[in-house]
């Protein structure tokens, strides 16, 4: 996995690459969470995501819950696998996304 | 048929992983199924990984077998750790929002509904979990 930041005032937005897994959600979440102070708009790009699993989505929610104190957050380019993961699980219901 | 056996830790998802996914690109296997599966191994391995044997390690043996007519691959989970059968989780609410969302139970979930069939049985100390996805 590797994760790129980019930080503008309040504006952060996060470019995963690879899978989001029991391996890897770990340090995907630690990367983002210690960016947050003062963020309003929280942005993440799944355009090189492929798969993400429960341990993905459990990150994604405790994000969420901790964005929707402080502002929003988005995921953008999202591939057709990883949103059969999010509708059969109900998260289609919960996060704010856009389809690659 | 083929087997790997390997130590029960979250390092060897990846080991799993790899083994499985070489014996579903021989069968040309579709892309999304690929994904579903490698979902499926992360959440049961990784299961076994963190529970199974906690807090000592043990092993956990992954038997693959392929059948035809429809082509679909059956997978077994089988370990000698703490009885335990995943099926019998709650189901979570995937209608809640996101306060009221709790977590638990979600990867068995997921499981359940991109596989066609996920069968748990406990026999001679072993858990056995087998979970079979048609590829055509």
């Amino acid at each position: 996995m590797n994760i790129k930041k980019v930080k503008n005032g309040t504006d952060l937005t996060i470019l995963v690459n690879g899978r989001i897994d029991t391996v890897t959600a770990p340090e995907f979440e630690s990367a983002v969470k210690t960016e947050l102070d003062g963020v309003k708009a929280l942005t993440i790009d799944f355009k090189n995501v492929n798969y993400i699993s429960s341990a993905g989505l459990r990150v994604l929610l405790s994000l969420q819950k901790k964005m929707m104190k402080q502002g929003e957050m988005k995921l953008i380019n999202v591939s057709d696998t990883v949103n059969d993961v999010f509708e059969v699980t109900g998260f289609d219901e919960i996060l704010n996304y856009d389809m690659m | 048929m083929k087997e790997l056996t390997v130590d029960a830790a979250v390092e060897n998802i990846d080991t799993v992983t790899a083994f499985v996914t070489e014996e579903l690109q021989k069968l040309d296997c579709p892309l999304k199924a690929e994904a579903q599966i490698s979902v499926a191994i992360d959440e049961l391995f990784g299961n076994i990984a963190r529970y199974a044997y906690s807090p000592d390690i043990g092993k956990a043996t992954v038997r693959l077998e392929v059948e035809k007519e429809p082509l679909s691959v059956i997978i077994t989970f089988i370990d000698n750790g703490v009885p335990f059968n995943p099926l019998k989780q709650a189901e979570p609410d995937v209608h809640a929002t996101a306060e009221e969302r709790q977590i638990g139970g979600l990867g068995i979930f997921l499981v359940k509904k991109t596989m066609n069939l996920v069968e748990y049985t406990y026999r001679d100390g072993q858990n056995i979990l087998t979970i079979k996805k048609n590829l055509r």
